[in-house]
């Protein structure tokens, strides 16, 4: 029998599962597998990371292989590729770090699988910057706090039990005020106060919203609007959220990019972070926006100080370019002739298509369409550590390694797959 | 392996050598002595009539961290107008730009480690990092190859040390707790120097402050800025952390606020202090505009306060970005942005963060007369050893602009003939042509080499002595200081040449530099109780340990001793 490195019961770790990155999570992992401190999206992380075997193989058209034949596999494709795209890219900084490595030599395109939301945010923050804030702050200084379409526990479960109904603050505020605009009433019972304050729940359509924060931006510049009524809501019922939201000793404004399924909704982005700005001539308020998951931030970031952009982008002739319209996963599939799919955290899967697709991923990956190569690699914060950037981008925290695991890592992969280019090269 | 450096012009002012024709050896990637006897030279370079110095050391430039991460996300912009271009668009004033240059303010960290190698620096220190934000940091510099670097870590505007100082006012001093936090910081950090920016301001602006001057309290803590720098200040001499407190005084970019600067000068009651940026601190409020140079007092006083170090932050013209952790007066300055955009953060009971694009133009009064100022300080200056050649990159300009600073600096034709093509009210504002000072090879190497070592306390570099890190730059002596600086003949890293003819011909991976002095870890019994009751993470988590740099087989950590 193998010698274990991990036979403590207890392990203290970082989860991965949402843009909380909480890491006053407790793992305890005998005799069978709980989190203390754990949330509904953390518990299934866990549960399904762990249900994985840490022995995965790979498989070349279906058919088991072992690393060494995989990655010559995955090389062969490659080299024969004149434009691959590597999507997905659910990963976090060290494997993101790889990805850039590979891509610079292969002239590849990169997008993350939560990009249509993330690009929504970096449109607004490239037009017009922002102001914004980080749960630090939102748990020691907000008094008032705005949900705009988002019910922001789907999401990220803990927002409101570590951030909002905390007893602990720095400087004595009152519980916050919660106000949720366009979040379907059911959803906002996070929202109700320890001691039974109801939130204040106004309600809209999504599809409404950029109609209502244009409204509450006109009647914060004291414009007169000729009509009683917005999107089925009443003038008054808006210069109600503004008083609120100006009497606030720190009011912060919550949105998700992910929930404004609408065309230019980067627009209504803009919109929320003009509102804040207005705010901010005379009294504080902040900006908190939401990601998705999957790494999108880490990789967001990493991708940002590694070639100077953001995602969407592609190295072309050892130069990175960036367009965030023409380089989607969406677009590009029907441009690539090799489609590269990285998804470590979660076991999603590859887009249908006929292009040739290697899959780098999920131990528990399951397949409608057989890739050609699928390589098993090790979950982070499951199989190996790394490291994560939190929802607000300011902190970084290390993942922890909690199982023995014979799963390479995303990065010795692509390291591997490097190598292998290279090798013939010299050839 | 021995290499030899053969008759070369050796500027070091570490050991009082300004341009003697000397031989120097390299073995194992460092500076050793003749060897003895027949031991054999593997290799030669004839470096007759070159002029060699220690690789340059750029103690203030904003190189890693969220900050810079920000601006390059909100500037694609910067990348693409270069990539799209064969020559640099922006004015030819800042500098000389290559073909495939990335002479831009917002360079990747490949870009940046390139960029300074082919200038002959071997090192740059990143002098903002907010203590939450330290990982990522570490994470970019871990990323940026070539060089060595370092950072300061900024302290004054969190919560827990402005509990500490609030407590400590109303029950009396216990200097000893803020020693070990200070401590503590830099070890959890893995940072070499202390920085305060906007002392207690960044705190007070989340509190509704919109100023904050040296005697003002902070609202919530009623503590003063003044009161933060004795502290913070006696904290780092009696820590005996090399590198004096780096401050970034209250009132940055505000007219009159030379006044802040030189009361800030007496705030640590003769202590050393090193305040940063200082050109952007020099403002008068004479003449129609209400906005004039300062340079003469404050160049006074800093002659006069021996105990008081400055760099300049020197602006020069064309399109850059400021990115700064003073989130309350870049908040102030927004409706100046060029492009109008900008990110102004609070960050998480422990700092801020404002980015806003700039473009500086020489027709503009307020701009001419900011870049008159800055060469007026440096002129003025007259201890090389306490004065430091930056443009706070990129707040004033890219640090790809040294080149064209250098030349400034060294030639009075070339400076006075720049400066006639400056908006015509500014010229009747400065005296800088009346200023025919023009600085030496030797006082160059001093302010971006030797000074700048001595001042961050660096044991072994930006010096050419027997034991010093082989970190050594090989130029051309030619009278257009600029085309001599833009382009070293070789650049050594570690005893290894990396670069050759301005272009690097090795990649290599520099070393993190660290000071670790000692303290009492019963810190952490409050610190713990701290981080669970306040903050978002936990305390383990907060710090940063040797492996996280180490283990990728490129970083390592060099601890200075002192």
């Amino acid at each position: 029998m193998k010698n274990s490195n991990y036979t403590a019961t207890q392990l203290s770790v970082t989860c991965p599962a949402c843009g909380l990155l909480c890491d006053d999570v407790t793992l305890n992992t005998a005799p069978i597998s709980t989190l203390q401190n754990g949330c509904v999206k953390g518990v299934t992380f866990f549960e399904q990371s762990l249900k994985t075997t840490p022995a995965a193989v790979p498989c070349i058209t279906g058919q088991s292989t072992d690393l060494d034949s995989a990655i010559s596999a995955a090389a062969d494709i490659l080299r024969g590729s004149k434009q691959p795209l590597f999507a997905g890219l659910g990963t976090e900084v060290q494997g993101m770090r790889a990805m850039l490595r590979l891509a610079e030599k292969t002239n590849a395109t990169l997008d993350h699988l939560h990009s249509e939301a993330t690009v929504r945010n970096t449109l607004t923050m490239q037009n017009s910057g922002w102001l914004t804030t980080t749960l630090s702050e939102v748990k020691n200084r907000a008094d008032v706090i705005l949900a705009i379409g988002t019910d922001i526990t789907s999401s990220h479960p803990r927002f409101f039990e570590k951030l909002v109904w905390n007893s602990d603050n720095l400087f004595n505020k009152s519980s916050p005020e919660v106000i949720y605009l366009g979040v379907p009433a059911e959803n906002t019972k996070a929202g109700i106060a320890p001691n039974g304050s109801q939130p204040t729940v106004i309600p809209a359509e999504i599809a409404q919203l950029p109609e209502i924060i244009n409204a509450l931006n006109a009647l914060l510049n004291n414009k007169k609007i000729n009509t009683e009524h917005i999107a089925g809501l009443s003038v008054s019922t808006l210069l109600t959220i503004l008083e609120k939201l100006k009497a606030a000793q720190y009011a912060v404004v919550v949105w998700s990019a992910s929930c404004l399924k609408f065309p230019h909704a980067e627009l209504t982005v803009q919109s929320i972070t003009q509102l804040i700005n207005k705010l901010n001539e005379t009294s504080r308020a902040a900006g908190l926006p939401l990601n998705s998951g999957d790494g999108d931030t880490s990789v967001n970031n990493t991708s940002t100080w590694l070639s100077g952009y953001p995602t969407r982008n592609r190295h072309f002739n050892g130069k990175p370019e960036y367009d965030t319209y023409h380089y989607s996963t969406q677009k590009q599939l029907s441009n690539c002739d090799v489609l590269l799919w990285v998804s470590t955290f979660n076991p999603h899967p590859a887009p249908d298509t006929e292009t040739p697709t290697i899959v780098i991923g999920h131990p528990g990956m399951q397949f409608d369409r057989i890739p050609d190569v699928f390589i098993p690699v090790g979950i982070p914060g499951i199989d190996h550590g790394g490291q994560m950037f939190r929802v607000d981008s300011s902190i970084t925290l290390p993942l922890k390694k909690v199982r023995d695991s014979d799963l390479p890592s995303l990065n010795d992969v692509i390291t591997k797959i490097e190598a292998e280019l290279l090798n013939v090269h010299l050839a | 392996m021995i290499t030899l450096l053969k008759n070369g012009k050796i500027y070091d002012p570490a050991h009082s050598k300004d341009g003697v024709i000397e031989d120097i050896y390299i073995y194992q990637g460092r500076i050793v002595p003749k060897p003895l006897g027949d031991a054999k030279i593997s290799q030669t370079y004839d470096l007759t009539g070159k002029v060699v110095m220690a690789g340059a050391i750029d103690m203030h430039s904003h190189i890693g961290g969220g900050k810079i991460n920000i601006a390059r996300m909100m500037l694609p912009e910067y990348q693409q107008k270069q990539a799209q271009e064969t020559k640099n668009l922006s004015e030819p004033e800042a500098h000389i730009c290559s073909p495939h240059c990335s002479h831009h303010a917002t360079p990747s960290t490949t870009d940046t480690g390139f960029r300074y190698i082919e200038m002959g620096y071997t090192a740059a220190f990143e002098p903002a990092i907010s203590p939450v934000n330290a990982r990522q940091a570490h994470l970019e510099m871990g990323d940026t190859p070539m060089i060595d670097k370092g950072g300061y870590a900024m302290l004054g505007n969190d919560d827990y040390f402005l509990r500490l100082l609030a407590a400590q006012k109303n029950k009396g001093l216990d200097q000893k707790a803020i020693n070990d936090y200070v401590a503590w910081i830099l070890h959890a950090t893995q940072a070499i120097g202390i920085k305060v920016v906007n002392p207690g301001g960044i705190n007070a602006f989340k509190f509704n402050q919109r100023r904050l001057n040296l005697d003002e309290n902070n609202v919530h803590y009623q503590v003063s800025p003044r009161e933060i720098l004795q502290s913070l200040s006696r904290a780092v001499h009696e820590l005996g952390i090399a590198k004096p407190l780096h401050v970034h005084c209250n009132n940055l970019g505000a007219a009159g606020n030379f006044e802040t600067t030189l009361n800030t000068m007496s705030a640590s009651n003769g202590l050393p202090m090193h305040l940063t940026h200082i050109q952007f601190h020099s403002y008068g409020t004479e003449g129609d505009k209400k906005f004039s140079s300062a340079a003469a007092q404050i160049a006074e006083a800093l002659n006069k306060n021996k105990h008081i170090t400055a760099d300049v932050g020197q602006i020069l013209f064309g399109q850059t970005v400021t990115a700064s952790g003073d989130s309350m007066m870049q908040h102030l300055n927004a409706k100046h942005a060029n492009p109008k955009k900008s990110v102004i953060m609070d960050v998480e009971c422990d700092s801020g963060c404002g980015v806003l694009p700039f473009k500086y133009r020489d027709q503009n009064y307020v701009n001419a007369l900011q870049w008159a100022i800055g060469l007026e300080i440096f002129l003025s200056v007259e201890d090389p050893w306490r004065i430091f050649l930056t443009t706070d990159h990129p707040n004033g300009a890219p640090f790809t602009s040294y080149p064209h600073l250098i030349r400034l600096l060294m030639d009075k034709t070339f400076r006075n003939e720049a400066f006639a093509k400056l908006n015509l009210d500014a010229q009747a504002m400065s005296n800088l042509t009346s200023l025919n000072r023009e600085y030496s090879l030797y006082e160059i190497a001093i302010m971006t080499r030797a000074g700048a070592s001595k001042l961050i306390g660096l044991n072994d570099c930006g010096h050419l002595g027997t034991g010093a890190k082989a970190d050594i730059t090989v130029y051309t002596d030619l009278a257009d200081r600029e085309a001599m600086f833009a382009k070293p003949d070789y650049v050594f890293k570690n005893g290894e040449l990396v670069v050759k003819n301005g272009s690097v011909v090795k990649v290599v991976w520099g070393a993190t530099h660290t000071a670790k002095p000692a303290f009492d870890l019963g810190v952490e019994k409050d610190l713990k109780d701290y981080f669970d009751k306040y903050q978002t993470m936990q305390m383990d988590n907060f710090k940063i340990s040797d492996d996280e740099i180490s283990d990728d087989g490129r970083g390592s950590i060099v601890v200075n001793k002192n």
